[in-house]
This record gives structure tokens, C-alpha cells and sequence, in this order.
């Protein structure tokens, strides 16, 4: 297996054709997600909820099929209470990505899920994980996802720094996020973000109306710039 | 022996009418006639020391040990049937492997005891198997520090500071018991360690044995490693020393 191909989704497959992201900084991670689920063409839920709770501090943002991610992240979230209850203390987000991955890669055939894992946990403090198409795990500062992500690396490449506090790395995400969502067709909707450190998990929200705006192209029928005088009808000229 | 002839102890299956495994009581025998083996807890790591019995001049020195290891980060030391020992030390690692499969990270010790002691706990159920002839000090250092378990026959398990089982036990827990285990390095306890097992080494009954020893702790990095040659030579010098002026 090569290529993994869009086409894998059945007739009629619900699908996060999405833009989704996580950022770390100093005390927590910031994750978000704009909110567009599709069957082909058709917007089957404009709200929906792709952060998805795995644990305490541990969260998920899903891309691909609205199913596999759900079930995949049903399982970790199943794994996580059990191994919560053996050892009496919360997991760290590296054995959740570590669960998330196995599961992955090994139904990779099966398959349609990108996931983002990030959270916060007491040995390392905040990190995120992204585990794309193909099952792999990769420890990242940043991570972006979805079919919106390809069109904003380049923002993304240009305007992270080290260092942010919580206020701009939210920004950082909320502003990402527009701009995938105005570019990417599959994306769209409203933001939703949540903020999680030590703690608590702070769910934020921003309605599609009030999303930030960056340029977005002139009127095609603007004003013109010249008024060129209108010129009396003419007769048509009548072959004799 | 009371329990001998009214036919409760002939299976693992049967309590006897005041409430007692018979078979499991016996299994605790078989650990008590064993050389003795000891465990120390100390700020910095775990030590695990063994009186290994040499019952024959032919064996080739350092066959037949009685200290493995479990995962990069614990060590297992028996007291009782050797084979046991050995078997037990294999499901151990299984179990630790496991955990790694399921959740990519080094099994917390705690862990591993609860799955381990569960399985010796299985041996004293059945009629068609007989329960593990040996007890099993676990050290480890995980995210919580060292720690030190006991896993007995009967399948119950503790944790200890200082731990010892075999033939020469209470003596050895006398001595650990002076100790001041939360004050001692790794390097410290391995000439105490050393000390312990040659005084309740009981050379009038018998003759030759060796001393086993492996360390886990900041020292080895955090893993399960035998004491270094020159180290456990120096510790047995040393150890000799003490007990001559002990007599």
C-alpha cells in the first residue's frame, strides 16, 4: 500500500474533511477544530464536536472518518480507565498517543484516521502528538491536520515562535484555523478550541460569523474606476 | 505435623476443617530449606543478594542462578525450587512485555507484582497443580523510586524496605533491621548486602556457596545489572573481614 487515497471512504461515509490543530506552550497545550462534517457534498452536521475527550487532561482532535476515528478513540478512552484504576494515577499523554498509534498502524489497511493526541500530564508537562495517515507517531510542538492543514503549513512555518503564553497561542490557533477554513471546501463552520493544563480543560468557542478575517479578494463587479460615457445605440448595420 | 494423615493435605483444592491450604503451608517449607536470599530498598536503588548453595565441586561457577531479570528495569530473586524460580521469572517477563505492548511505557513494579502474585495465587486453587515452591523478592526502580515486593506462595504479596526469605531469613531481617536503609547508597548497601548473607551463611551445616548479587539504581542507570566484578570481591573481602571480627 502506496497511497492512501480518498476515494477508501464508502458511498455515503461521513467524513472530517477538516482542519484541525494542537500547540503546546508553556503551562498546557491549545487544541482546536473547525466544525464540518460531509457525506460527499452535503454538510451532515455544521457544528460538530471534533475535540474529543481520551481522559482528564488528555484530548483528541480527529480527522478522516467520523466512525474510525470515534471507535479508535472509544477504545483509548476504554484503555485509559483501566489502566487509571490499575495504577491509581492519571496516564501520560505519551502512553496515550502510544495506544492511539498502536491501534493505527496495526488496522492501517482499515483505516481512515489522522489523529492529533495532546494534553497535559504530571511527568512531562504539556506536549502533542500527531499520528498521521499511515500509523506513524511523531512528538511535535505544533501539529496541524486535515485536508485544511495543506494549505496553511506555509502560516504556520512562518509565525510560530517558542515561548507564547496561552492568549497568543490561542491566537495562533484561531487564526490558522480561518484561514484554512476559507480556503479548504471541506472545512468550515465555526472554531472550537480548548485549552488544557494542569488545571482544568477551557472550552472555547467562535462562531462562524465572528471568525477573523484576512484578505479576501477584490469584487469581481466592483466599483469601476473609470466611467467610460455610454455611447448612443447604433443601428445595426443591415447587409443590403 | 497434625495436618498429616487426615488426607486435607493432599490437594490445593481442600481447606482442612480450621481453615488451612495444607499444600500451600508445605510449599513455605520448601522455600524455608532454601539458601538464603535478601533484598535492600535504599534512597538510591535496589540491591538483591543470594546465598546460592554450590551442592556439588563439579558445578561450573556461576551455573544455576537465582537472580533474573524481569524487564530492563526489575530483578527477580528466588528462594525455593530453582525451577519454580525460573518458570515464574518467565511468566514475569511475559507479563511485563505485555504491558509494554499495551502501553508503550516500562511497567510501573507495582504492576508487574499484582499480575505476577495473581498467577501464584492460580496454583492454589486447583487440585491438578501444586502451588509455586518458592518465594520471590522483586526489586525495581519505576517513575516511583525503587521498590521492593515479596511475593510468597500462598500468591499474597507486600511491599518492604528490606526484605529476606530461606533458610537463613530471620536472622538476615535482625541484621537488615539495624540498617538504616533511607540514609544508604546502592555502593553502601552492596557491602552490607554481602555481610548479611556470609553471616547467615551456616558453614558447620553447609560447605561451599557462592554469592549472587545484582544492583538496580542510579548508579546502573536504572537498570538491572549484576554488582561489577571488582566491586563484589571487594564487598566479600570485606565482608570476611567483618564476620572474623564478629566471631
Amino acid at each position: 500500500m502506496q497511497t492512501v487515497d480518498m476515494q477508501q471512504l464508502k458511498a455515503g461515509e461521513v467524513n472530517l474533511g477538516t482542519s484541525i490543530m494542537a500547540v503546546q506552550f508553556k503551562d498546557g497545550v491549545v487544541i482546536g477544530a473547525d466544525s464540518r462534517t460531509t457525506t460527499g457534498s452535503y454538510i451532515a452536521n455544521r457544528v460538530t464536536d471534533k475535540l474529543t475527550h481520551v481522559h482528564d487532561r488528555i484530548y483528541c482532535c480527529r480527522s478522516g472518518s467520523a466512525a474510525d476515528t470515534q471507535a479508535v478513540a472509544d477504545i483509548v478512552h476504554y484503555h485509559l480507565q483501566i489502566l487509571t484504576q490499575q495504577s491509581g494515577s492519571a496516564p501520560t499523554v505519551a502512553t496515550a498517543a502510544n495506544v492511539f498509534q498502536k491501534l493505527c498502524y496495526q488496522n492501517k489497511d482499515g483505516l481512515m484516521a489522522g489523529i492529533i493526541v495532546a494534553g497535559w500530564d504530571k511527568e512531562i508537562g504539556p506536549s502533542v502528538y500527531n499520528i498521521p495517515l499511515g500509523g506513524g507517531l511523531f512528538r511535535q510542538p505544533w501539529a496541524i491536520g486535515g485536508s485544511g492543514s495543506t494549505y496553511v503549513y506555509g502560516y504556520c512555518d512562518a509565525t510560530f515562535k517558542d515561548g507564547w503564553g496561552k492568549e497568543e497561542t490561542i491566537n495562533f490557533v484561531k487564526n490558522t484555523l480561518a484561514l484554512a477554513m476559507s480556503r479548504d471546501g471541506s472545512s468550515g463552520g465555526v472554531i472550537r478550541m480548548c485549552v488544557i493544563t494542569e488545571e482544568g480543560v477551557e472550552r472555547l468557542f467562535v462562531p462562524g460569523n465572528e471568525l477573523p478575517k484576512f484578505w479576501e479578494g477584490e469584487e469581481v463587479l466592483g466599483k469601476p474606476t473609470k466611467i467610460i460615457p455610454e455611447s448612443p445605440a447604433a443601428p445595426m448595420e443591415v447587409e443590403a | 505435623m497434625t495436618s498429616i494423615g487426615t488426607g486435607y493435605d493432599l490437594s490445593a483444592s481442600t481447606y482442612s476443617p480450621d481453615g488451612r491450604i495444607f499444600q500451600v503451608e508445605y510449599a513455605n517449607k520448601a522455600v524455608e530449606n532454601s539458601g538464603t536470599a535478601i533484598g535492600l530498598r535504599v534512597k538510591d536503588g535496589i540491591v538483591l543478594a543470594v546465598e546460592k548453595i554450590v551442592h556439588s565441586k563439579l558445578l561450573v561457577p556461576d551455573a544455576n542462578r537465582r537472580i533474573q531479570s524481569v524487564d530492563r528495569h526489575i530483578g527477580l530473586a528466588t528462594a525455593g525450587f530453582l525451577a519454580d524460580g525460573r518458570h515464574l521469572a518467565n511468566r514475569a517477563r511475559d507479563d511485563s512485555s505485555n504491558y509494554r505492548d499495551t502501553y508503550r511505557q516500562p511497567p510501573p513494579l507495582k504492576e508487574v507484582i499484582s499480575r505476577l502474585s495473581m498467577y501464584v495465587q492460580a496454583y492454589t486453587l486447583y487440585s491438578s497443580v501444586r502451588p509455586f515452591g518458592v518465594s520471590t523478592i522483586v526489586g525495581g526502580v519505576d517513575v516511583n523510586g525503587p521498590q521492593l515486593y515479596i511475593i510468597e506462595p500462598s500468591g499474597i504479596s507486600y511491599g518492604y524496605h528490606g526484605a529476606a526469605i530461606g533458610k537463613g531469613r530471620q536472622l538476615a531481617k535482625t541484621e537488615i533491621e539495624k540498617l538504616k536503609l533511607s540514609e544508604l547508597s546502592t555502593r553502601e548497601a552492596v557491602t552490607e548486602a554481602a555481610r548479611i548473607i556470609y553471616l547467615v551463611h551456616d558453614d558447620a551445616k553447609e560447605k561451599e556457596f557462592e554469592l549472587e548479587m545484582t544492583w538496580i539504581g542510579d548508579e546502573t542507570n536504572g537498570l538491572h545489572v549484576p554488582v561489577p566484578k571488582d566491586l563484589l570481591a571487594d564487598a566479600e573481602q570485606k565482608a570476611k573481614a567483618a564476620l572474623e571480627n564478629f566471631d
